[in-house]
């Protein structure tokens, strides 16, 4: 697992490093999901699209798992297969489309409130591409 | 990272890092704390967080820390800071994702002898009434326009359907209503997550409690608050739910290029905000404080939910069984209140979160009843260990921007707790303890342990000391359901 929970006193935090950026995103959310105990149904399949647009690549982050934190709260969906897009403006992350494919949450050990921008900040590492995310929770 | 040789000791209890400690600081960080307590604080970036704060646009005098105080994310748990209105910034995230996250307390004439033999059904009867845990509907389902007349109105919503008395009311914080809420300004994302969550806790660290009153400290006071000793009390600990919290992550996403307009810089993005009187920061106050009333009903529901609880368990086996409103505290929150600075009125907006509003006698907006005495604080300890409830004083009015310290405050991370703790076998010694447990969830039980958190007592002993709140009565908890 290219993610690692670290030690946070009030709330959850992780490591998560991938090659690029597109792999950052996605297992940060399989994170996410580990960290809050996501069993998924396995069947029947969900399909669910998400577009959105920012100025930096750690907003588009933040969205993006704002986004997945949403369906699981109010849809009871999760999601496991991830197929990304990010495009670049002037040479910065700028619009992010994503389909998400997953099914119907089965269990969850605890609740995610909201993903905090604290200390969030993507790096490039001897890894390729990482972060530290803090959780609200 | 801060250690203890940059901190100025003012006295026993009360400590400060002096504005001269980092150059983008706009005024120190007092910290309310003990040295032994100061020393677990150290451990974690809880000070930085603080230092943090201290750089925020239009701060006036110091930020104010509790002993309870943690690592947060961006601003600190037990932090205070004002800004000044309406030039002064508003900072969503130094108020927190679950905007007015309160406590209520709920005071009987119930003793504990005679309720002992029921309280089993009792906090089975809560657990089912209350509902709790990820994403849970609440008992109280609206549609949109009758969502944005609840977050217009606050308690008096629930007051017009039959969930409030007019005492419930009187006795709550800002009498459960913001003046100047705007649904207009909440997202359409945090509506349809507020449409189905009213009367429902959630999880985490919100509980609903029955407690006994253990101890009082304070008798005249204990009568004014309707308080008796060897009695029962409840709790309830939670906030808006996923509208608000949608709301908090709609407007820290939108001020992050707000900052950039406003020519703002912070050390930490969670920190982000808008002048008070920028367009941004208008439309953040409306909705922060329509969440802020959506909290309210979402407390005074679960109260009416408590009620019924005890009305099936006692009702007819004992007289005088109804629940009495003592107060609702809200603990982050971002309010626009008038403090005296440098021997002047001033206008501020003060920014609470995990921190209580702690009014002293003669206040401006307490309950008649209250005036006296000074508002009730509500501290709720660690599940299984003892809760207080304080008094605001005049010091607290002069050093803490009204403000006192809202619960044990945790210290071991939630990693290291779920790791070292079994909530199957903390579950057992608690019962063994004779306390009743309702949860959800048995991890999340674990994380909630209360060797995860300080002693309650040396918190609450050190706002005593430090003369910002003053003891009235100790609760010890009987019955708790958990998310």
């Amino acid at each position: 697992m290219p993610f690692e929970e670290l030690s946070h006193t009030a709330d959850w935090s992780l490591r998560v490093w991938a090659a690029d950026l597109i792999h950052l995103f996605v297992e940060t959310a399989r994170g996410m999901y580990s960290l809050a105990g996501v069993k998924l149904a396995e069947k029947p399949r969900v399909r669910r699209t998400f577009s959105a647009s920012a100025p930096d690549a750690e907003s588009l982050l933040v969205s993006f798992l704002s986004e997945l934190i949403y369906y699981t709260e109010q849809d009871h969906l999760a999601f496991d297969d991830f197929e990304l897009s990010i495009d670049l403006e002037d040479g910065q992350p700028g619009c992010l489309s994503a389909v998400l494919r997953g099914a119907s949450i089965l269990s969850l050990d605890k609740a995610i409130k909201a993903v905090t921008y604290h200390n969030l900040q993507i790096q490039q590492t001897a890894r390729g591409y990482e972060i530290e995310i803090v959780f609200d929770v | 990272m801060i250690r203890l040789q940059d901190l100025t000791r003012i006295s026993d209890y009360e400590w400060e890092i002096p504005q001269s400690f980092r150059r983008d600081m706009r005024g120190p960080v007092r910290i309310f704390s003990t040295r032994e307590l100061l020393e677990q604080i150290l451990g974690d970036k809880s000070l930085e967080q603080a230092v943090n704060a201290s750089t925020l646009p239009g701060l006036v005098g110091a930020v104010v820390v509790m002993p309870d105080m943690h690592q947060g994310y961006g601003f600190p748990i037990g932090g205070v800071a004002a800004t000044q209105f309406p030039r002064g910034v508003v900072s969503p995230g130094a108020i927190g994702y679950d905007i007015n996250c309160g406590v209520r307390l709920l005071a009987s004439s119930i003793e504990l002898e005679a309720a002992l033999p029921r309280l089993d059904s009792l906090a089975t009867l809560l657990n089912q009434y209350c509902p709790s845990g990820v994403g849970v509907k609440g008992v109280v389902h609206v549609n949109v326009p009758e969502l944005e007349r609840l977050m217009r109105a606050g308690s008096r919503w629930a007051l017009k359907n039959g969930y409030a008395s007019e005492n419930d009311i009187a006795r709550t914080e800002e009498n459960g209503c913001l003046e100047g809420a705007d649904p207009a300004k909440v997202s359409e994302r945090a509506k349809a997550r507020g449409l189905e969550q009213i009367g429902s806790m959630g999880a985490g660290n919100h509980f609903v409690e029955v407690d006994v009153v253990e101890a009082v400290l304070d008798p005249a006071t204990a009568a004014v608050f309707g308080l008796r000793q060897g009695c029962l009390a409840v709790q309830i600990h939670c906030g808006s739910r996923g509208l608000g919290h949608q709301v908090c992550t709609d407007y820290v996403q939108d001020f992050q290029s707000a900052v950039r307009r406003y020519g703002i810089e912070l050390p930490d993005r969670e920190l982000v905000c808008a002048p008070m009187d920028s367009p941004e920061g208008q439309a953040y106050l409306g909705a922060m404080r329509a969440a802020a009333n959506y909290a309210f009903v979402n407390r005074q529901v679960l109260a009416h939910s408590a009620r019924r609880a005890f009305e099936e368990t006692f009702a007819g086996k004992l007289k005088n069984w109804q629940l009495t409103q003592v107060y609702d505290i809200c603990h982050n929150m971002g309010k626009v209140e008038t403090h005296e600075v440098n021997e002047k009125r001033l206008k501020v907006c003060v920014h609470r979160k995990g921190a209580t509003r702690a009014f002293g006698p003669g206040t401006p907006g307490l309950p008649p009843e209250y005036q006296q005495t000074g508002q009730p604080v509500l501290v709720p300890g660690s599940m299984g260990t003892a809760s207080w409830v304080l008094a605001g004083t005049e010091t607290s009015m002069l050093r803490s921007w009204g403000s006192s310290c809202h619960g044990a405050g945790r210290t071991m991370s939630r990693a290291k707790a779920k790791h070292d703790i079994r909530g199957d076998d903390l579950r057992r010694e608690l019962e063994g303890r004779g306390i009743k447990v309702r949860a959800g969830s048995m991890s999340g039980l674990a994380e909630e342990a209360p060797s995860a958190y300080k002693d309650v007592d040396a918190v609450v002993g050190t706002v005593v000391a430090a003369g910002i709140a003053r003891k009235v009565a100790r609760l010890r908890p009987l019955a708790v359901v958990k998310g």
